[in-house]
């Protein structure tokens, strides 16, 4: 890991996702999160279930797009196996949302001839495709794409948990530094992962993660775009 | 979702390319003016941004992006007030922190305005309505080519003297609610030599809103900006 | 235990639907038990018993051009750990050529204390053929916390992914009781509706924790969590009531 893996992985880097929660404001409103304690529980499940998930197809498509002659057909058919695995519209629209921001700033920073080999998605790509081909543009190893796709599952929903619940920011990040070992095994798990056919790829799943997402998509008033 | 074919130049598609400098120079016939409009809580954008579109929704190809902190309030507001069809108006939500979307991230809302470019074609003035915010906050020039700022005598006499990046480097400032001022004991001349100590050259306009339902004054500083940029006429760089 | 069934279903050509191969295998055992209106239903009768620690059971099935199969358990299966902690296994393929249904209405998988199964079910789909998939959990029997469980379903219609879904549950799974996975539900399940023929569904909220969703290819889920197996069971059925009495 190096400065330009640390510029990817920055909260700030200027890709839209301080606007999704994730999952988190919906979680807040069913009264699921209201402290730390249950944070914690929130945060490490998503770890395990859309952390596996992301942190392998990025790693995935990192490993096509930068090591393979003709990324694009095998680049589709990743983000089809994601649409696959995201049973949630308003999912499927978030994450391509914010696929389509990451690229954006992606190819800004990093305009490398690499990312002209693959397609532009009309909706934008899933989330995940977007940080192996930004990955892949600045460089980046798959075990880059895989810890900064773990991570920033982790830091999406508790910088929103800050701001939502007026969380202590230090807690927060304690409870980080405790679950950095978990985040650093769903990264290593996922390098291990991505060499398999796209089919084969972790699929693993949080009911609330798509009931919290539809309930949240019919909000008249809401703070977070997920 | 859609099927995908290998990236052809000679096919027309939509979608500009997101590697494209926003400020590259503005051919004739190019993407639309974009005015953000700034300001604290409650100075008026919305209502602002409500005039305009009584005052240019006739002559101007026009869309508006909103970012209030509540997502779909001010276009909901715009909406109900019937100044400009639904289909123009987008709304685009902050997590919390609408200055960063408008000047630290500005993602979401450059997606807003292809979207509305790609959905009604070319157009002529995009208004980029921030949420309401503090003194501080300023657009990102990423996002817009000009920005408004808007404060109101009501918050006090003493907020162009109280500078910050919004009173001092905006485009143009809107002092709005001057019928207010007798009411809250605002001297509005005080205001206009603090706002011209403040900013040197840079216009500010005096306005009540509730009294100028079209914004005149300020409908035309974006008609002279719009007019620069028509073809045949001189292009601003 | 080690068990491999088989069973294929064929339009008979006179608009209903024949069993060309039945090869049940204990404890997975198989019984026609109806044929209306085109729609053969058979019941897989081993239930209760099941899957214990160490078993390998197999599922084939195939469903014809034109057939219709309709595939029921008779009791909830419970997933019960071995002598030595071995993990079970079960493992469906099916296949559903074109104009074929297959509506699979299992009762629910119960997940006992110190389990260690998994149930792995890929579907292929040929473009135009018809799915009901109901996959229902329940976590620990009364009163008791779950074994470690994994529910994994792939579909795939005419080539292309169309759902691929892993849920884990248990000691061995992190955060899944938590706001993020479960919150703290007892059961949980999704029905699956594979309707080429029929215009795309809009998402539709059917209580606070059960959601109705279009996915991206020509299908719809219903994913909900609840405290009961049968408030589970209402929520999957009164999306689709015409499906109750098939």
């Amino acid at each position: 890991m190096d400065t330009t893996a640390l510029l990817l992985a920055d909260g700030r880097f200027p890709s839209g996702g301080h606007a999704h929660s994730a999952g988190l404001e919906a979680a807040v409103a069913a009264g699921q999160v209201n402290g730390l304690p249950e944070l914690e529980t929130f945060l490490r499940g998503r770890l395990a279930t859309a952390g596996r998930v992301a942190a392998a197809f990025a790693a995935a498509t990192r490993r096509v797009a930068a090591d393979e002659p003709e990324p694009a057909a095998t680049v589709t058919l990743l983000d089809e196996e994601l649409d696959a695995r995201t049973a949630s519209p308003a999912l499927r629209r978030a994450s391509r949302r914010q696929g389509r921001a990451l690229l954006r700033a992606g190819r800004a920073t990093w305009p490398a001839p690499l990312l002209n080999r693959v397609p532009a998605h009309p909706d934008g790509y899933h989330h995940p495709v977007a940080l192996g081909l930004t990955a892949a543009a600045a460089g980046l190893s798959p075990a880059d794409a895989a810890l900064i796709g773990a991570y920033g599952v982790l830091t999406g929903p508790a910088s929103a948990a800050v701001r939502l619940l007026g969380l202590d920011p230090y807690g927060t990040q304690a409870l980080l530094a405790r679950l950095a070992g978990a985040c650093d095994a769903v990264a290593r798990a996922a390098v291990a992962d991505a060499a398999l056919p796209p089919a084969d790829l972790p699929a693993h799943t949080a009911p609330l993660a798509d009931i919290h997402a539809e309930n949240h998509a019919t909000w008249e008033v809401r703070l977070f775009a997920s | 979702m859609r099927p995908e074919t290998p990236h052809d130049e000679t096919v027309p598609h939509s979608h500009p390319d997101p590697s494209v400098d926003p400020h590259a120079p503005l051919a004739d016939g190019g993407r639309a003016l974009r005015v953000g409009i700034g300001g604290p809580v409650g100075s008026g954008k919305t209502a602002l941004v409500a005039a305009l579109c009584r005052a240019l929704g006739d002559e101007l190809r026009l869309a508006v992006v909103t970012n209030d902190i509540y997502t779909t309030e001010d276009a909901d507001f715009l909406k109900r007030n019937g100044v400009l069809a639904p289909e123009r108006i987008r709304a685009v939500e902050t997590g919390c922190c609408p200055h960063t979307a408008i000047r630290d991230d500005i993602s979401a809302n450059l997606d807003a305005i292809e979207d509305l470019e790609d959905a009604l074609g070319p157009l002529d003035l995009m208004l980029v309505e921030s949420g309401g915010d503090n003194l501080t906050a300023t657009f990102s020039k990423g996002l817009i080519d000009y920005q408004i700022f808007v404060v109101d005598v009501a918050g006090g006499d003493k907020v162009p003297r109280k500078g910050g990046p919004g009173v001092t480097t905006a485009d143009l400032l809107v002092i709005n609610k001057t019928d207010l001022a007798p009411m809250v004991g605002a001297d509005l001349s005080v205001m206009d030599r603090d706002a011209r100590a403040r900013r040197g050259t840079l216009p500010t306009i005096f306005l009540s809103i509730a009294e100028d339902r079209q914004a005149q004054p300020v409908a035309d500083w974006i008609r002279h900006l719009v007019g620069h940029r028509r073809p045949g006429q001189v292009t601003v760089g | 235990m080690r068990a491999h069934a088989r069973l294929s279903a064929e339009a008979d050509g006179r608009g209903g639907t024949r069993l060309s191969r039945l090869r049940a295998e204990s404890p997975l055992l198989l019984r026609q038990t109806g044929a209306t209106g085109g729609t053969v239903t058979v019941h897989l009768v081993g239930g209760a018993a099941g899957p214990l620690g160490g078993d390998d059971l197999r599922l084939d099935v195939a469903v014809g051009p034109g057939a219709a199969l309709c595939l029921r358990t008779v009791a909830a299966s419970i997933a019960l750990p071995g002598r030595r902690g071995e993990r079970s296994q079960y493992t469906v393929s099916v296949t559903v050529a074109a104009g074929g249904v297959l509506h699979w209405l299992p009762e629910p998988t119960v997940a006992a204390a110190a389990c260690h199964h998994a149930a792995l079910a890929t579907v292929d789909l040929e473009q135009g053929a018809s799915l009901v998939w109901r996959d229902e959990l329940i976590c620990g029997r009364h009163g008791e916390q779950p074994g470690d469980l994994t529910v994994s379903t792939r579909v795939r219609y005419a080539g292309r992914a169309l759902l691929h879904q892993t849920l884990e549950i248990g000691p061995g799974a992190d955060g899944w009781s938590g706001p993020g996975v479960l919150g703290g539900a007892r059961a949980t399940g999704s029905l699956l509706r594979v309707a080429p023929h029929e215009p795309p569904v809009a998402p539709r909220l059917l209580g606070p924790t059960a959601v109705w969703m279009p996915l991206a290819g020509p299908a719809a889920l219903i994913t909900a969590t609840a405290d009961t197996s049968q408030r589970l069971r209402d929520y999957l059925d009164a999306a689709l009531p015409a499906l109750a009495d098939t």
